[in-house]
């Protein structure tokens, strides 16, 4: 087994020993990169030389007996839409292509002060809105346990990425569900955090009050590793809590004795029987190892989705307001200004970008406002009180992450209200700003990946984490990434030949 | 103001705050600089960057709040949202519902009180260069845009509509400038735009408490351009009204030049702003070291200024000209008055030398020794210069500082003796019998004359008041009285 699947920890560890160096680790990386990417297209930019010159530079503190950080020389992919300095940022939108940030986003940083080197900004949809990396402008992502099928969204690249085995971690951004639903769709674990836990700066805003970065990897104990890194207070986000960054890597092993888990039942009817045999198998496990699962309804959890997608166009009709061609990125020449912008818009922007600008510019109009937006708001706070009672009673609550497995691609590109479906499960977290990780779980009906959904109150990562590491030690190993490029059968199929 | 109707002015005062850096990024915020050098990835709204409220802006604008008797609230910030190229985020961060400051007064120099609505944080948009032939859009080859200022924090005063007339319009933005500059919020400087204003107007039949439709004029750069806009825009208004139309409610540009208004967009093309609640930051809620800052130190308003110099001028006895009592204020003089009357100046005489030829060069003035100026104003009162000779030792004193006395002896102003003053106007007499005989007979006229030849006879060392009370002196002699 190579290094790489050893996962982040292992890696770092033996580089930090100076068992191997960095620069073997990101050649490996990138080799891998380079055979799966053809079938995959996970990545929007390679930054071959850029990461073989930071991983010689790990090498060089290692040399001198510096410690380059508990990240020492694990190959990431970074979603791009996180700027990174001098490399080009899009969001998988033509309306940023050619931009180069002048500046890193805190988590790059962050990551890079760990040791961590970046080979590749990953594809997304664009802007990170939609469930399946369809929408991006440059071509969808496949999913590596079928080609033929999406990866989900919108951190569809990253997830793809590490269920592939390109890299051993990667991060995107959650809006909606956008780490947690294609983790689930990929076999791989993906954490959502309280919002607040990891600085948005840098992070190119879909919608604010959502955002929120986290981790993709294939084992709990490397996302909490990953979390700890990039967590903690930011000065230059009015909205990162000042407080350091979860302590997670202490509570892995702790197990679930005693700790209150209730199964919510209010999706049972809208996801397959795949989905919902996964979580009830979950439930069943975490009560075997000790924990005191009830079910539990929380009907306002049905209501998230609605609101969510209110409540996300409206603030990302703002946010994406600036891509008017004065300052950067696509511009269309017009005969005055107002053409002009109105030109780069309607270029640089894709058809579900457009459709999303439109409706939160709608719900936000006078006379509109309050029908939409104030009550989308008063739908927010129903949820997230909803989900506060919950939690009076229970530490933690588990579900499905996703209504179905992954999906053909091109199967719901005609019908937006079914590709939003796909969010169902995922976004009350982020309404509430409570966390939620995506644990793979079992293989389903359609012989591919499915998550299960563990959500905790605000700042409960550590409870969540804990719960996680025990369904991860429950669960078949064969339900879990990396995999070989077109799934386990066609990858044996090709070894046996 | 045509008979029948009364002009009803609300005033919009945006003003600059005087911080070290922007109001959400740490760029230097300064006038003047090379286009686009006081910039960074936030106030230039990159994506991903994000504000991180200045809290300085904050206590200069509760500082404001507190200066204008506002209740302080918490507080939350909003986004306008339109389009416009020097806004690089395409909406502007502002205080729409729950502002910081509400509910405040302000008190004119005349007695009269204006409401203070509410008065908000904002941050100011960056600045269009129009290229072509006219400056103006229209016929523009292309446009400039300097984002020096983007970020700039600002604070906005909304006033009630409780203005009355164009004049008094005008006593509303100086006190207000005067508070603004007390409170160390803002430099009050009008001309480099720190310091703008927007008026709503409107008129309505005098003696009616409903208010008319208003128009919102925008482009007043200067304190003349506000009195003349709502002096046009009233009578506009009342012409309109009185040809049996009526007014539209609509934005409207003062141009300065042609000396009228046009309009700029009415309400149904107005911008619908879509405000919303940043998401970007949190709520703002003053906690006690920003409250304690806000309050600590009480700024010493203009009107605070104007009791203090009542109160010296009463304990003197002496009267004050409320507008040389205005003027020193304004420029900032009052305290060289008020210490050189501690030192013994004669009150009125020190008001009026500093109101008028101070005045002239404020600047100098603010850095006149005032024991200096006291000393000068003793000896104009005391006789030992005429008021002639103390303006121009006034004037040497402005450009070079030092002792009064020295100044009169190095300009050969040494005080004529009265005995020398008497011999002078006695040969003047003699001179002139015919016109003594008209002086005598009760020809006031002929007063001047005799001034003028006896100044003529001093090389100007004779102080006019104190000859003329000579010639009275032997008028009275001559009619044997």
């Amino acid at each position: 087994m190579s290094l790489l699947d050893a996962g982040a920890a292992a890696v770092a560890k033996a580089v930090r020993a100076g068992d191997v160096t960095a620069v073997e680790v990101i050649e490996e990386a990138l080799a891998r990169l380079d055979a799966t990417e053809g079938d995959l297209h996970c990545f929007q930019t390679v930054l071959g030389d850029k990461a073989r010159r930071e991983a010689a530079r790990v090498d060089e503190a290692v040399g001198e007996g510096r410690d380059p950080g508990p990240l020492a020389g694990v190959p990431i992919a970074l979603k791009d839409n996180l700027c990174t300095h001098g490399i080009e940022t899009t969001c998988s939108s033509r309306i940023l292509e050619g931009w180069r940030p002048p500046y890193d986003a805190t988590v790059v940083e962050r990551l890079r002060g760990a040791g961590a080197v970046a080979v590749g900004k990953t594809n997304l949809d664009e802007f990170a809105m939609g469930s399946s990396t369809e929408n991006s402008a440059f071509g969808p992502t496949h999913n590596p346990w079928d080609l033929s099928r999406v990866p989900g969204g919108s951190s569809g690249g990253s997830a793809a990425a590490v269920a592939a085995g390109v890299v051993p971690l990667a991060f995107g951004s959650d809006t909606g569900g956008s780490i947690r639903q294609p983790a689930s769709l990929c076999g791989v674990v993906g954490i959502k955090p309280t919002y607040g836990v990891v600085s948005r700066y840098g992070l190119i805003a879909f919608a604010s009050s959502l955002d929120q970065i986290g981790p993709f990897a294939p084992t709990v104990a490397d996302a909490a590793l990953a979390l700890e890194v990039i967590g903690g207070g930011d000065p230059r986000d009015s909205t990162c809590l000042a407080r350091p960054a979860p302590r997670l890597i202490e509570v892995l092993g702790r197990g679930v004795e005693g700790l209150r888990v209730g199964v919510l039942e209010d999706f049972v009817d809208d996801v397959s029987a795949s989905c919902r045999r996964a979580a009830n198998d979950a439930a069943d496990a975490l009560a075997a190892a000790g924990a005191k699962v009830d079910a539990v309804s929380v009907p306002e959890a049905r209501l998230g989705l609605p609101a969510y997608y209110v409540i996300a166009p409206a603030e990302a009709s703002s946010n994406l307001a600036r891509y008017d061609g004065v300052r950067y990125g696509l511009r269309v020449e017009g005969p005055d200004v107002e053409a002009m912008n109105a030109r780069t818009r309607a270029a640089g922007f894709g058809r579900e970008v457009r459709r999303r600008i439109m409706i939160g510019t709608y719900a936000l109009s006078a006379g509109y406002y309050d029908a939409y937006y104030g009550q989308a708001q008063r739908v927010r706070t129903l949820v997230t009180r909803a989900f506060d009672a919950a939690y009076e009673r229970f530490d933690v609550l588990l579900s499905p992450t996703t209504p179905s497995e992954a999906f053909e691609l091109g199967a719901k590109t005609a019908n937006p209200i079914e590709m939003y479906l796909s969010d169902l499960c995922t976004v009350s977290s982020n309404l509430t700003g409570q966390p939620a990780i995506s644990v793979p779980y079992a293989l389903g009906d359609e012989g591919l990946p499915v998550g299960v959904q563990v959500m905790a109150p605000a700042l409960g990562e550590a409870l969540m984490v804990q719960v996680a590491a025990v369904l991860e030690q429950a669960a078949p190993a064969e339900a879990r990434g990396p995999v070989p490029v077109g799934g386990r059968a066609r990858g044996e199929a090709a070894d046996g030949a | 103001m045509p008979e029948g109707y009364e002009t009803v002015v609300g005033l919009e005062v945006h003003c600059e705050l005087a911080t070290a850096t922007k109001l959400f990024c740490g760029c230097p915020n300064v006038f003047g600089a090379e286009p686009n050098t006081n910039i960074c990835p936030v106030c230039l709204g990159l994506p991903g960057s994000l504000p991180v409220l200045n809290r300085r802006a904050v206590e200069l604008a509760m500082r404001i709040g507190t200066a204008l008797g506002c209740e302080i609230r918490p507080s939350v910030f909003h986004r306008k949202n339109y389009f416009y190229p020097d806004m690089p985020k395409d909406y502007q961060i502002s205080q729409y519902d729950e502002p910081v400051n509400v509910n405040g007064r302000l008190e004119l120099p005349d007695g009269s009180v204006v409401g203070i609505e509410r008065a908000h944080i904002e941050e100011d948009t960056g600045k269009t260069t129009h290229v072509g032939a006219t400056g103006r859009i229209h016929g523009a080859s292309h446009s400039l845009v300097d984002y020096n200022r983007a970020g700039v924090p600002l604070v906005e005063t909304v006033s009630a509509p409780d203005i009355r007339s164009a004049e008094q319009a005008r006593a509303y933005v100086i006190e207000l400038r005067g508070v603004l500059v007390a409170t160390g919020a803002s430099d009050g400087r009008m001309e480099e735009g720190s310091l703008r204003v927007d008026a709503n107007i409107s008129v309505r039949p005098t003696g009616s408490d409903i208010l008319g439709t208003r128009c919102e004029v925008k482009n007043l750069n200067s304190l003349r351009s506000l009195v003349r806009a709502i002096e046009y825009e009233a009578r506009r208004q009342v012409e309109l009204l009185e040809a049996g139309g009526a007014v539209t409610q609509e934005t409207r540009h003062w141009d300065e030049d042609a000396g009228v208004t046009h309009p700029l967009r009415s309400k149904e093309e107005a911008y619908d702003y879509r405000y919303f609640q940043e998401p970007d930051l949190v709520p703002l809620v003053p906690d006690a070291a920003l409250l304690e800052a806000a309050t600590a130190g009480e700024a010493l308003l203009p009107s605070d200024r104007r009791r203090r110099i009542a109160e010296v001028f009463a304990a003197h006895g002496a009267e004050a000209s409320a507008e040389q009592v205005l003027t020193v204020i304004e420029l900032d003089l009052d305290q060289l008055v008020l210490d050189a009357v501690e030192v013994g100046a004669d009150a009125r005489l020190a008001l009026a030398r500093a109101a008028n030829e101070a005045a002239a060069r404020p600047d100098d003035a603010r850095r006149l020794d005032p024991r200096a100026f006291a000393d000068l104003v003793k000896m104009e009162h005391d006789g030992k210069l005429s008021a002639t000779q103390s303006k121009t030792v006034l004037g040497a004193l402005l450009e070079e500082g030092g002792d009064p006395a020295d100044i009169a002896a190095r300009l050969g102003y040494e005080a004529l003796d009265t005995a020398e003053l008497e011999a002078a106007v006695d040969r003047v007499i003699a001179e002139s019998p015919d016109e003594w005989t008209r002086y005598v007979g009760g020809d006031a006229k002929v007063t001047g004359y005799f001034v003028g030849k006896v100044m003529q006879a001093t090389k100007g060392r004779a102080d006019g008041k104190v000859v003329s009370s000579v010639l009275a002196a032997r008028r009275d002699e001559a009619a044997g009285r």
